[in-house]
Parts: C-alpha cells; structure tokens; sequence
C-alpha cells in the first residue's frame, strides 16, 4: 500500500488523524493533513482504507499496486 | 404501485415517532431517491433522500453553497431574507476559494490533537454539571442542567466569550433557528448579536486574552464585520447541535435500555455509540441546501443549472443501501461514514470538539446518575420540530 495526501484538497476536518493516528495527523499551523507513513504496516491499511473513504474532501488517496 | 401519483412532492416534516424521519422520505428513498420538489418560492427543484446520491452532491463542486443561489424547501417568515450573497465571514455560504480562505483560518484550532488537550477541561465542566444537579435533586430538566450549558461553556471558553454573557448569543441563536420567528424578530436579534460582538471586540482589542478570538482579532486578517459573523457561527454551531445530540441522545438511551445496558457493559463502545447515535437521531433534518452551476445528471435524474437541492440526511443516514437494519439503534455496528457532519468542503469544522464532548459527557452521566430515567411519559418530551436543529427542547428526568 502506498498512501497519497492532498493538502491543497485538504479541509482540516481531522478524520484521517482520528481514524488512523499512526499514518495521518494535522499541521499545526493549518489543521491540514500531514502524512507520517505513506507505506504502513498491513495491520494499519484497513484504518488507512477507512480514512480515504471517511475523509471529505478526497485528500487521501490509496494508490493500489497495479497488476494481479 | 407507486405512492406518489403527483410530482414534484414537497419537504416532508411530519413524524409519527420523535425517533424516526418522516414517514414518506422513506417511501421517497425507495421510489425516487433523487425526486423533484416544490420550494416556497415557486420552483420546482429536488430532495435527496438516498447515500449514495446524498454524498455525491455534498461533494460535487458544481453543487454551490453560496447563499444568493439557495431557498429553504420550508416557508418561514424569514425565508425571503436570504437572497442576496453571504456577508462577510459567512463562509457556510459561500463556495471556494472565498470559503476556503476563511475556513484555513480556524481549522487549526479544531483538529485532533487540540481537542484532546481539552479533554481534563471538558471533564472538569462536566463533573461540576453533575455536582450541581445531584446537589438540586430530582427531578430536573436535562437539558437546562446538563445538556445546553456543558457545550456552552465550552464553546465559550474556547472562544473566549464570558459565559456570563451567554443569555445575549442563546436568545439571538433560538429566534435564528425557530422556523416560526418573524423579521423583526431576526432583525432585532441580528442588531443584538452585531451589538454584543462590537463590544467584545473592543474589549479583546484593548486588553487581549489567550482564546481564538482574540487570535483572529490581533492577527488582523479579518474586520469587524467578518470577526462578528465568524462568532457568531462559532458560538452558535457550537453549543446548539452538541447540545441537541446530548440531551436527544439520552432520551434515545432510556428509551433503548438494552442499548444503554450495553454501553454500561462496555464502556469502550462510546466512540461508535456517539457516531451510532449522531446517524441515528441525524439531529440536522432541514438540509444541507445546495444549488447547481450547471446541469448535473444524478442517478438518473437531470438537475438544471440553477436547482436547488435539499439533501436530507435522516433518510441519507438510514438508507438500506448503506448500512442493514438501518431503522434500529445498535451501538454495537459500525457505524462511521455517517452524513450527521456533513461531508465534502464543509463538513463541520467542529465536529472533533462535538465528538470530545460527546464523548466524555455520556457515560459520565451515566456513572454519575445510575438510575437515570425519564420524569415525564415518553409521549410528553417536547420535540423541536419547528427547529432547524430538531431534538428535546426539555428532558425531565429523576434518577
């Protein structure tokens, strides 16, 4: 798994650091996401999954591994 | 044999149960999830009862918010006022980049980790609620006691508003939210609240505190006009709706007690019970409006440039389509991807406070009164349907 974030797309709602704490947190300066590992561990991709589909404005993006 | 011989239909607001959306918007959802509706003001235009459809208009940028576009499918007295764009600092009505502008001034104080810092104050607030009420005895009224002033003294805390202040924003915030209010009684609350903002800003201008808005008053991005609309969204977004989902939420306990029993059982299941209970009660029942930049095809249907839009996420949040069993209250499921926030650019800038409030609030109620229970018959707790925030507008209870 390989994790992309948006910043520019990014609202600050904060549901990708509550969902997946050890992969997202929040920019002090802007509430805007900060990825902290684009390639967790496979007992975090299902939160990682979780926050792509929870977050508002599409900043998270899961790239999937092409191929079989 | 369809139910609806006519369209377009209008909003449906009537429930047979305080605890369930309208009737028809489940009909509405299985037949049309995305149908045509008269609004007030004479056009024809569309309610969106299914998730999926839901979701795809909170998210789509050729859905405007930008107030000048919009009509409320409901007439009120008020309803006219609205047709002219946002002032400034009112970024729920407005689109980006206008919104987004406003919006990244405050979302860092709003994300996770701030909210958990607050957390022992929360706590404290809560606690002291608690010591008040058992100190009254029973039976008294949850929502007066508990429900309204714990949000309330948050939000101002956070803010920076004194809460001995709080009989000014509180009254302005209900005749805004009351359906039934008229425009002179808008107008004057409206002279009320710019008046109670002007001098709050003078006082934090010439002697600054440590709180948010004396943050965004001495950063000096904003006038005064902007400071008092942002306040005021603030203030209001921030004790009306947390404090709707707290006093609704218990009357949804007691009147689920195996729920509650689990929830006792459990303690840990608090985080999904407050998402459970925020799809659940979707306290937010006129709305989210949006309008159309250009012609949209949705599920089917075609929406014109120019249409307005009613999402309606009590019927979003039980769409079978979305989740099994959507009509019953499990705190055991889960229960995230809920609309109750919103979803898209505006979802609630609030929401990690509301979930933090929430979140400590329940079961220290719970804890503290054991034997809660309701003082009234069920059928007598007064609901705010006339409200633009539906829930109790009182909660006797005795324990």
């Amino acid at each position: 798994m390989r994790i992309q974030t948006d910043t520019e797309r990014c609202v600050g709602a904060g549901m990708c650091a509550l969902t997946a704490p050890e992969v997202f947190d929040q920019s002090e300066e802007d509430g805007t996401v900060v990825l902290l590992d684009a390639e967790p561990p496979p007992e975090r991709h299902a939160a990682a999954r979780q926050a792509e589909r929870l977050c508002p404005s599409g900043a998270v993006s899961i790239l999937r591994p092409a191929g079989p | 044999m369809s139910e609806f011989r006519t369209w377009p239909i209008t909003f449906p607001v009537d429930r047979s149960d305080p605890f369930d959306p309208p009737e028809r918007l489940r009909s509405l959802r299985r037949e049309r999830p995305v149908a045509p509706m008269a609004y007030p003001d004479g056009r024809v235009g569309w309610l969106v009862t299914g998730y999926s459809a839901a979701r795809s208009v909170l998210t789509d940028p050729r859905f405007s918010s930008r107030r000048e576009l919009l009509c409320p499918p409901i007439d009120y007295p008020a309803a006219h006022e609205a047709r002219h764009p946002a002032d400034p600092g009112q970024f729920v009505r407005m689109d980006p980049p206008e919104h987004t502008h406003y919006r990244k001034l405050l979302t860092a104080q709003f994300t996770v980790r701030r909210m958990k810092q607050l957390e022992p104050r929360i706590q404290e607030i809560t606690g002291e609620r608690l010591a008040a009420m058992a100190k009254a005895g029973p039976p008294q009224d949850l929502v007066r006691e508990f429900a309204l002033p714990i949000p309330s003294l948050v939000i101002c805390e956070l803010l920076g508003v004194p809460y001995a202040d709080r009989e000014e924003f509180q009254h302005a915030t209900a005749v805004f939210l009351n359906r039934e209010s008229s425009v002179e009684e808008i107008r004057a609350a409206l002279d009320g609240v710019t008046g109670f903002f002007a001098g709050l800003i003078a006082r934090k201008r010439a002697e600054p505190t440590d709180d948010l808005f004396t943050g965004l008053i001495t950063d000096g991005e904003l006038n005064d006009e902007e400071l008092t609309n942002i306040g005021f969204i603030l203030l209001a977004a921030g004790h009306e709706t947390t404090a709707n989902m707290l006093g609704f939420g218990t009357f949804a306990l007691l009147r689920h007690p195996a729920q509650l029993a689990a929830l006792r059982a459990d303690p840990s299941l608090i985080d999904n019970a407050v998402e459970e209970l925020m799809r659940y009660l979707s306290i937010v029942h006129v709305g989210p409006i949006r309008a159309a930049l250009e012609d949209v095809e949705l599920e089917g249907e075609l929406i014109r440039a120019g249409d307005v839009v009613t999402v309606s996420l009590p019927a979003a949040n039980r769409d079978p389509g979305h989740l099994p069993d959507p009509e019953r209250l499990d705190i055991t499921r889960p229960a995230g991807g809920h609309l109750s926030f919103g979803h898209g650019v505006h979802q609630c800038l609030g929401q990690q406070l509301a979930r933090a409030e929430m979140r400590l609030a329940f079961p220290m109620l719970f804890d503290r009164f054991p034997g809660l229970r309701l003082a009234v018959p069920a059928e007598e707790v007064p609901m705010r349907d006339t409200m633009s925030i539906y829930g109790v507008h009182a909660l006797p209870v005795g324990w």
